[in-house]
């Protein structure tokens, strides 16, 4: 992986533009902000039209979103291959089952935190993790570390295996507490209705991930625009010019590994808020295994590496596809069966990403984000040509 | 001391096949700085071949067909995709050979389903009893034909033509390129070589003697531990790859015997990173420098 050949990408992202006048904001920079606003209100609304089910697949996709932004900044915007994002999401999840676990249960250990509490301890573990592995990171570049980091998730299996005491086992398992927040529990309980429509177990945690989401999805913009990102960015190019600029190379990698990490921990506990049930399944092709990694390359690929939208776009498609093919095969009553050599919801679409892994580095490396750009640019730029004619 | 000479050979039979999973990963590496992410799929495939054929070819005749299926397979990955996308760098181009081994192998496991077949082989599979030692002939089959093959492979890398091209080529891209040696060639050709030494391997993989279960998504991940071998010996050096490949062989061997089969994967990857952290480019690997 020569330094040069990386370069390339960094027409990925768009470089951090200057702050515009408010004045000097064309029509398509207000175009964006109203397709944003759009979009989340549709997000807010849909609780109150969509079945339970349907928002159980759209929870993953956000789940996956998470996860997915985390990694973008890390592989995308500072160029370091990480195939361990499965061992983080495990570390969070375990983190935040064994924080809010009643104290006094017999096989397992639990602290009993207050579980918004155990949220923030969870991602903060994680962090810490991410920061202790950095010293590895530090050294190694390119393929050298993406392959020391997959020993983390074998290492992270391994260990999920024979501390029983904190995962449960990787047959039994053991439940996550229900999330709550300032005493409102995230689950059936209590009555609450919004246009007639009852807010359960299902919307309210549907309202908690998009809040989640949100957030994640803010920081990581600012982070990326700012002085952060471009510290990123310098050290992705080239580690002795970004030196050379005065950028601590090694604090920076440390930094961005960290980051990384706290999303991925935040995956983690709502992934286990999602399944709800922790379980660090044996093979490499469960829940946190090395096919988890792919799969969130997978959506940073599809989406366009070191985009932020894109990270949406790709967790849509690789999280979202299983889901949503699952519900239509059974609403349609078409059947893919379960047998031997069954075309399933969830091979089906693992052959969707596949293919458009391929294509997206065959023919549009910047992902689909760099289409969405494209098209928007265009939109914006006949809308200023009419303009001027006019 | 006799159960440790036992794990010893042990631990060389399997090496000598991650030694040439790991030699596929090297020479593609060497020729195009890609890292070839399908290489499990490249071994599943051969593998398949040799069990849906093995009734009407007989053994020898579904080994040959698995094996060169396999380089065929490989083959075509590089010319229809890869070479297809000239201004892709070789960090895309990797990212390129995921897609690829989601797509096959979630494929052949599909076909495969529950039933674990093992390849068969073509040599009695009783295990010989040396001293107080147990050989598994597998093992020994595979530790000649490993042997024979790297060194035809070392000669040829030595002394034909395709070996100084491709040495030249891995020392200067554009140097090799002026004095007329065509670039895409040699690629494919590694592509090729990785490819049938793949299909070698899984003969010795999916058989009762080394992984004790057949073909499956476990031979894939079998030759995912052939990674951590490239890597220990550095992925630039063909030399190297013989080193890693015998370390994690035997680190595998041992580990099972003396901690656990569950720690084993694991022990594997725990040396590759002891060893990356005291050279992050691996043992044999060229160190990168950077000139300001």
């Amino acid at each position: 992986m020569s330094e040069a050949s990386v370069t390339d990408r960094s027409t990925v992202e768009e470089p951090a533009r200057a702050p515009v006048p408010a004045s000097r904001r064309d029509i398509g920079w207000w175009a964006r902000k109203a397709m944003w606003l759009a979009l989340l209100i549709v997000l807010l609304a849909l609780p109150l039209y969509l079945e339970a089910q349907w928002l159980k697949a759209g929870q993953y996709v956000m789940v996956g979103a998470v996860g997915a932004i985390g990694l973008t900044l890390l592989t995308g915007q500072a160029g370091q291959l990480s195939l361990g994002h499965a061992f983080f999401l495990l570390v969070g999840a375990t983190s935040y089952t064994v924080l809010s676990a009643p104290t006094d249960e017999e096989r397992v250990i639990g602290f009993g935190i207050d579980p918004a509490l155990s949220l923030v301890g969870a991602v903060l573990i994680t962090a810490v993790l991410g920061l202790a592995f950095a010293p590895v990171a530090a050294r190694l570049r390119g393929i050298y570390l993406g392959v020391a980091s997959l020993s983390l998730v074998f290492l992270g299996l391994y260990f999920g295996q024979a501390a029983e005491e904190l995962t449960g086992g990787t047959s039994t398992g053991r439940s996550p507490a229900t999330f709550e927040l300032f005493g409102f529990p995230f689950s059936n309980e209590g009555d609450l209705e919004i246009l007639n429509v009852p807010i359960r177990q299902t919307e309210r945690v549907w309202y908690l991930f998009l809040a989640l989401l949100v957030i994640a999805f803010l920081l990581a913009r600012g982070a990326v625009k700012g002085r952060i990102g471009r510290s990123w960015r310098a050290v992705r190019d080239n580690e002795a010019s970004a030196a050379v600029m005065g950028v601590g190379v090694g604090r920076t990698k440390a930094g961005v590994f960290a980051v990384s990490s706290a999303y991925a921990g935040l995956a983690g506990v709502m992934t286990v808020l999602w399944f709800d049930i922790l379980k660090p399944d044996e093979s490499e092709f469960g829940t946190y295994g090395i096919n988890v990694s792919i799969a969130y390359l997978a959506m940073i690929i599809i989406g366009g590496l070191g985009s932020v939208p894109g990270a949406l776009v790709g967790a849509f498609i690789v999280n979202g596809l299983p889901q949503a093919l699952a519900l239509y095969s059974t609403q349609a009553g078409w059947s893919t069966g379960t047998g031997e050599g069954a075309f399933t919801p969830i091979l089906i679409s693992s052959f969707v990403y596949g293919a458009a892994i391929i294509l997206v580095v065959l023919f549009e490396p910047g992902g689909l984000a760099a289409i969405g750009r494209r098209i928007a640019g265009r939109l914006s730029g006949t809308q200023r040509g009419k303009e001027t004619t006019q | 001391m006799e159960t440790f000479v036992q794990l010893f050979v042990n631990g060389l039979g399997k090496g000598a096949v991650f030694a040439l999973l790991a030699l596929g990963f090297v020479v593609i590496f060497k020729a195009t700085e890609v890292v070839n992410f399908a290489h499990g799929s490249l071994v599943l495939f051969g593998g398949y071949l040799v069990v849906v054929t093995r009734e009407t070819l007989g053994w020898a005749g579904a080994a040959i067909l698995g094996i060169v299926s396999a380089g065929l397979l490989a083959l075509a990955i590089e010319r229809l995709l890869l070479s297809r996308s000239k201004l892709a760098d070789p960090f895309s181009l990797a990212l390129l050979t995921i897609g690829v081994d989601v797509i096959v192998t979630e494929e052949l496991v599909r076909r495969l389903g529950v039933s674990l077949p093992f390849v068969g082989d073509a040599w009695d599979a009783q295990p010989i009893q040396l001293g107080g030692i147990t050989l598994f002939r597998t093992h020994l089959v595979a530790l000649l034909v490993a042997t024979v093959l790297i060194t035809a492979f070392f000669l040829a890398f030595r002394y034909s033509n395709w070996g100084i091209a491709m040495r030249a080529q891995a020392e200067n891209k554009e140097a090799a390129a002026l004095v007329g040696i065509r670039s895409s060639g040699v690629t494919a050709t590694a592509w090729l070589v990785a490819g049938l030494l793949a299909g070698v391997a899984v003969l010795f993989i999916a058989t009762q003697d080394f992984s004790g279960a057949g073909l499956s998504r476990g031979t894939h991940s079998i030759a995912l531990a052939a990674f951590p071998a490239a890597i220990i010996g550095g992925l630039d050096s063909t030399a190297g790859a013989i080193v890693g490949g015998i370390t994690v062989g035997l680190v595998d061997a041992l580990s099972t015997h003396y901690i656990s089969f569950a720690f084993a994967k694991s022990a594997v990857f725990l040396v590759m990173l002891v060893v990356l952290v005291a050279r992050p480019s691996g043992l044999f690997g060229t160190r990168e420098s950077t000139r300001v």
